[in-house]
């Protein structure tokens, strides 16, 4: 991505194969965030938790009979939140009403610009490399960008003048805060044993199956995954939207659209996070004991150009494929655990995770200067 | 300097700017505007609320948020070190290992003081 304009030529030769890339996979993964996991996870959490209660889940919803699987209710949905009134009530502050879940929902969508969605390949002379922004800070963007939602759901709380929004909104920011700090740390050590922020090259350094994040950071693996419900705020860690508390925490004064660019957020949050466990700690894009080469050679007999569309388009589909067994994990994770106390929100964050990935930095500096 | 690879990034954010405002146009444009005053009420359960939202809050929420630009400045400082760390050998760790005892001590320090209990 770096050689788009690379000069003072305004027109260099080979912008336009570059210009045409960069389009097409901010259009490929625009799309499957808005198309495919905005609409379609809402259904899956239901199917999903139905499968687990023992329920039959929504299954209603049809067109001339056919249900698909309840797959309409997507549809209905959408109809339903577009047709609402969008409620403001009385006394509330208007224009940080409408700006809460623009500022909620608008991180979600670009934090997935630097995540490696496959390797690098050289078609037809043409090096595509297959990520939006190959930025050289890396997860520090998704953190920075994600941190800009955290905003959303506290001025949703404090706009509302309403005392449970309110009080969801102050929960959302301690909540936030305490765990940003935590999850920071727990990914030092993966920084630290690959030598970079770019998720590019740590993609790259995963080839080899005993290299995967998972195996030489456990510790910082749980940590991370922890921190990360967190910051999604379901349950276990859904204190500051707590039904039974808190009506609906900070979004309780939303209706229509605004309530759903919320809940569309927090589905894209998710997706995210099974992004970055992919790329850090699940070889990204590789397949295990199986080297781009090697598949490369496997699909020889289509030709050194057609042979690489084939290694993409296989690597792609792993990468998708690992984001939804992380998501499936996730949403089974958020119908397993029953909801945490308060304090106990923030003891397991202060007082737990936070020592633990000091001493994780601390012993991962250890043995890398033993091993050396 | 090479601001170009953050072009995409600028694409990107305008893509989801338009999206969200395009949907919040749509909500306020389109569906029902019936407004009466038992409506209009912040929603408390089916009462009239009498607490007003915008007053005191608890403390301690205040002492988190100086907790965490403290703890987080310190973990901007670790991102740079862990980058090179493979090259700086013993010294890096030497001075990164004074640097996070000194991290300990302070949470320490605020965990017997109880800034961390939430009774």
């Amino acid at each position: 991505m770096a050689d788009i304009f690379p000069g003072p030529d305004i027109f260099p030769a080979g912008m336009l194969p570059s210009l045409v890339e960069m389009m097409a996979k901010i259009i490929f993964i625009f799309t499957m965030n808005m198309g495919v996991f905005a609409p379609l996870l809402g259904w899956v959490e239901r199917k999903q938790s139905a499968l687990m209660q023992d329920r039959i889940g929504a299954n209603r919803a049809d067109i001339l009979g056919f249900t698909v699987f309840g797959l309409l209710h997507t549809l209905t949905d959408a109809i339903k939140l577009l047709t609402k009134e969008d409620f403001i009530p009385e006394g509330a502050d208007r224009p940080l009403h409408y700006l809460a879940p623009f500022i909620a929902v608008v991180p979600a969508l670009i934090a997935f610009a630097v995540i490696p969605f496959g390797g690098q390949y050289d078609l037809w002379g043409h090096k595509t490399n297959l990520v939006i922004a190959d930025l050289d800070v890396g997860v520090l963007f998704v953190f920075a960008v994600a941190s800009i939602s955290t905003y959303g759901s506290v001025i949703a709380g404090w706009a509302s003048n309403n005392n449970w929004s309110l009080l969801g909104g102050v929960r959302v920011a301690a909540q936030m805060l305490s765990y940003e700090v935590a999850m920071g740390l727990a990914l030092v050590g993966i920084f630290m044993v690959y030598g970079t922020l770019r998720l590019t090259d740590i993609g790259v350094a995963q080839e080899n199956f005993l290299h995967w994040g998972i195996f030489l950071q456990p510790l910082g693996f749980i940590l991370f995954i922890t921190c990360a419900l967190a910051e999604n705020k379901r349950t276990p860690f859904d204190i500051p939207e707590a039904e039974s508390e808190l009506i609906a925490g900070y979004f309780t004064e939303y209706s229509g659209l605004k309530f759903a660019m919320f809940w569309m957020a927090e589905f894209l949050e998710m997706v995210t996070i099974s992004g970055v466990l992919v790329a850090l700690f699940f070889g990204g894009w590789q397949i295990p004991f199986v080297s781009g080469a090697a598949l490369a050679r496997l699909f020889g007999f289509l030709g050194p150009n057609l042979a690489q569309v084939a290694v993409m388009l296989v690597h792609v589909a792993v990468f998708w494929a690992k984001i939804l067994l992380w998501i499936f994990i996730l949403m089974l994770i958020r119908w397993t655990l029953p909801r945490f106390r308060y304090d106990q929100v923030m003891k397991l964050g202060w007082k737990i995770i936070l020592p633990l990935s000091l001493i994780n930095i601390l012993v991962t500096g250890l043995v890398m200067l033993l091993v050396k | 300097m090479k601001l170009n690879q953050y072009l995409p990034v600028l694409i990107m954010t305008l893509a989801a700017i338009g999206t969200a405002a395009g949907m919040i146009l749509l909500t306020s444009i389109i569906g029902p505007k019936k407004k009466f005053d038992d409506k209009m009420e912040p929603f408390e359960c089916g009462v009239s609320p009498i607490a007003n939202p915008k007053s005191r809050f608890s403390v301690r929420f205040y002492i988190i948020a100086m907790l965490f630009i403290l703890f987080d400045i310190e973990a901007v400082f670790l991102f740079p070190w862990a980058a090179v760390y493979r090259s700086l050998g013993m010294f890096g760790f030497a001075e990164m290992l004074v640097f996070i005892v000194v991290l300990g001590v302070g949470l320490g320090y605020i965990w017997k003081k109880g800034a961390l209990e939430w009774e």
